[in-house]
């Protein structure tokens, strides 16, 4: 594969890599006929972007021989790594006249070379690995609701949420609008957070199609990489979402660049057993009522049932089932064997967490400890 | 109980917010006493705060453009709430070009203040953003342990130095110790010194002042019958002398410290709509 990036464009490649630094560790790129793909997953598999930069955002693009054998070359690299070449966004724009990105199969090296000012050229020599191909599975068509604003509106409602905050729900509210608010872990003292809200008006969106009384709950800190990108090349941002426990897809589309930022979204607790179309209650209006609620049909589920109907799972599997729709067979087969297609679930961190402890805390419920089974006996006994 | 107040004057609004920047810099949570006239910032001389007690005193009608009280009875109309100042700090960080900011004491999951700013935006109606920050209602027996603290029977009366250059010394001494003492007498010397068992620094200050206190008989004050070159000294924390300092963000009209030998230095800082005295008690 052989391409050069001049001008302006080495600016938004270097954006772009800042914002794929912000999901995982590797980057993956892969050269297609549709153009040159830079991909990322984070180590939990609840976060995937990929930016595709068509053959027309380069001066030259040439994705590899393509023969009816062989397949275009694939590989992975340290973020870091990639990273640290464009770390310093204004020096690239002040300095770099030409991005030079080479990969020949069998180099042992992913060559970057920067085309400076004052004839300097500086040659990074990347290690790389080969790999499959790195793919999450969505589609924006299956969303019942989209939201479509300019970058700078979402920029200017999320400001108002500290740096820290991990996770948001995003949801319609009474007159049309669409709100924001931070999410509080259910094991957080409700008497000690800090609620922040904030409501935008139809008309802040370039479009608005959002199913009556829907929201979905996503990680922030992900979404902010993104939002950067998407501020500084000025792109309207279109936000497909779903049911809750569904990834949110945030799109930009632009003639050259074509960038998706899939994340898992937190399922709602009392929706387990239920089917999920009928979920339509409003939640975000009245979220104070919201959580506790919650956690109270989820403390009777836990109760009750006693392994007949859908109980908590054990806690040995991190990921809810996933939903039916996720895990078709023919969408299997695309995927190849080593990496797992990238589902995005529900983060499985937290979800394990929450369901490994049993009954969630809150205050002043009572520890509903001897409905849980004793794993391991104490030896000494009480003897 | 009811209290709801609103600001819509942006210079008062940024004169606030940096009023409360400087409290959160002091006290992780502190008592918002309401009075009809006055909002005070308190902070009691626990152990858990290391013993540092703070009393700022500002009046409402300098900052709001609306503010009703009703207190917990007729003959007690006051309200006294703990609260933690950084989250009053963080709703009002973007609030910097609203059209307005409401505060209200509302009683949701729990009883909270909410601030809700009112944005310009480009849309035909206004953003709203509300932030719900969770306050503990302090029950009328507890609050004779927020009373204003007296001023200490002190040994000197010293007008500080230039608050920057005090600060920028007091930072670089931090690195080096974690205690720092103070001396000044009645000729306006002031010192600041550190010491290790590698290193002593000492800052001399002189030519400050000191501000003439009346005594309470009205006489003059009793400093003719002291030595003027004796130095009254104190040791302190140097991490508190550096969070009064770094937490001051526009120079005060009048700033002084009294120093009580061994004991208590008591920093009392003017601005024109607001008074803030910090008192750091002296370690053994």
């Amino acid at each position: 594969m052989k391409c050069v990036i001049a001008g302006g464009n080495v600016k938004v490649l270097g954006r772009a890599v800042h914002s794929l630094s912000r999901i995982g560790d590797e980057l993956y790129l892969e050269p297609t006929e549709g153009g040159l793909s830079l991909r990322a997953v984070n180590s939990s598999r609840s976060a995937f972007a990929s930016f595709l930069f068509a053959p027309l955002f380069f001066q030259l693009y040439e994705p590899g021989s393509t023969g009816p054998d062989t397949e275009l070359f694939r590989c992975k690299v340290h973020m870091k790594s990639f990273l640290g070449i464009f770390r310093s966004l204004p020096s690239l724009e002040k300095s770099v006249g030409k991005c030079l990105i080479l990969l020949k199969p069998r180099a042992s090296r992913l060559v970057l070379q920067l085309h400076c000012k004052y004839g300097v050229t500086k040659t990074h020599n990347l290690a790389f690995q080969e790999c499959e191909r790195l793919q999450a599975v969505f589609d924006t068509q299956r969303c019942a609701s989209r939201l479509c604003a300019p970058a700078r509106v979402l920029a200017e409602a999320v400001v108002h949420f500290p740096l820290t905050l991990a996770e948001v729900t995003l949801g319609t509210g009474p007159g049309g609008k669409i709100g924001l608010r931070n999410y509080v872990e259910e094991e957080a003292e409700p008497s000690k957070t800090m609620v922040t809200e904030l409501w935008l008006a139809e008309d802040e969106f370039q479009s608005v199609a959002v199913a009556p009384g829907s929201h979905i709950t996503f990680c922030l800190k992900e979404f902010r990489g993104l939002l950067s990108f998407a501020e500084a090349s000025n792109l309207p941002l279109t936000i497909h979402f779903d049911e809750p426990g569904r990834p949110v897809i945030f799109t930009l589309d632009d003639t050259v660049l074509e960038v998706h930022l899939v994340l898992a979204t937190l399922s709602d607790l009392e929706s387990n057993s239920q089917s999920p179309s009928t979920n339509g209650v409003s939640h975000l209006p009245a979220p104070s009522d919201d959580f506790p609620d919650d956690l109270e049909s989820y403390m009777v589920a836990m109760e009750t049932s006693e392994g007949g109907l859908e109980g908590p799972p054990s806690p040995t599997f991190p990921l809810r089932t996933p939903r039916p729709a996720k895990s078709q067979p023919e969408e299997k087969e695309e995927e190849e064997e080593e990496e797992e297609g990238a589902v995005p679930g529900t983060p499985p961190h937290k979800k394990f967490r929450s369901l490994f402890f049993g009954s969630v805390m809150t205050p002043g419920r009572p520890d509903p400890a001897t409905s849980q089974e004793v794993l391991a006996e104490d030896s000494d006994g009480e003897s | 109980m009811r209290f709801r107040a609103k600001i819509v004057d942006l210079a008062c609004l940024n004169h606030f917010s940096r009023i409360i920047n400087t409290i959160a810099k002091l006290a992780k949570t502190c008592i918002l006493r309401l009075t009809v006239c006055k909002l005070y910032f308190i902070l009691s001389d626990k152990v858990a705060n290391g013993g540092a007690s703070m009393w700022c005193e500002l009046s409402q009608g300098n900052f709001f453009d609306e503010f009703q009280m009703e207190g917990v009875a007729a003959e007690h109309n006051e309200i006294y709430l703990e609260l933690v100042p950084e989250n009053l700090s963080r709703a009002l960080k973007t609030a910097q070009n609203a059209k307005a900011v409401k505060i209200k004491l509302t009683n949701k999951h729990c009883p909270c203040l909410s601030v809700a700013v009112e944005l310009p935006s480009l849309s035909s109606s206004s953003r709203i953003v509300t932030h719900d920050i969770p306050v503990g209602v302090i029950p009328r027996r507890m609050w004779n342990d927020f009373k204003e603290p007296s001023v200490p029977d002190f040994d000197v009366s010293i007008y500080l130095p230039a608050l920057k250059t005090m600060k920028s010394v007091v930072e670089r001494m931090k690195n080096l110790s974690n205690f720092i003492v103070i001396e000044a007498n009645l000729s306006g010397e002031m010192n600041l010194k550190i010491e290790t068992d590698l290193v002593s620094v000492t800052t001399h200050f002189k030519d400050l002042g000191n501000p003439p206190w009346a005594s309470e008989d009205g006489c003059e004050s009793n400093s003719q019958g002291r030595d003027l070159e004796s130095m009254a000294e104190a040791c302190i924390d140097i991490k508190k002398l550096q969070q009064l300092l770094a937490g001051q963000q526009v120079n005060p009209t009048k700033a002084l410290c009294n120093i009580v030998r061994k004991r208590i230095v008591h920093f009392i800082l003017l601005h024109e709509e607001v008074s803030l005295q910090y008192f750091i008690p002296a370690v053994a």
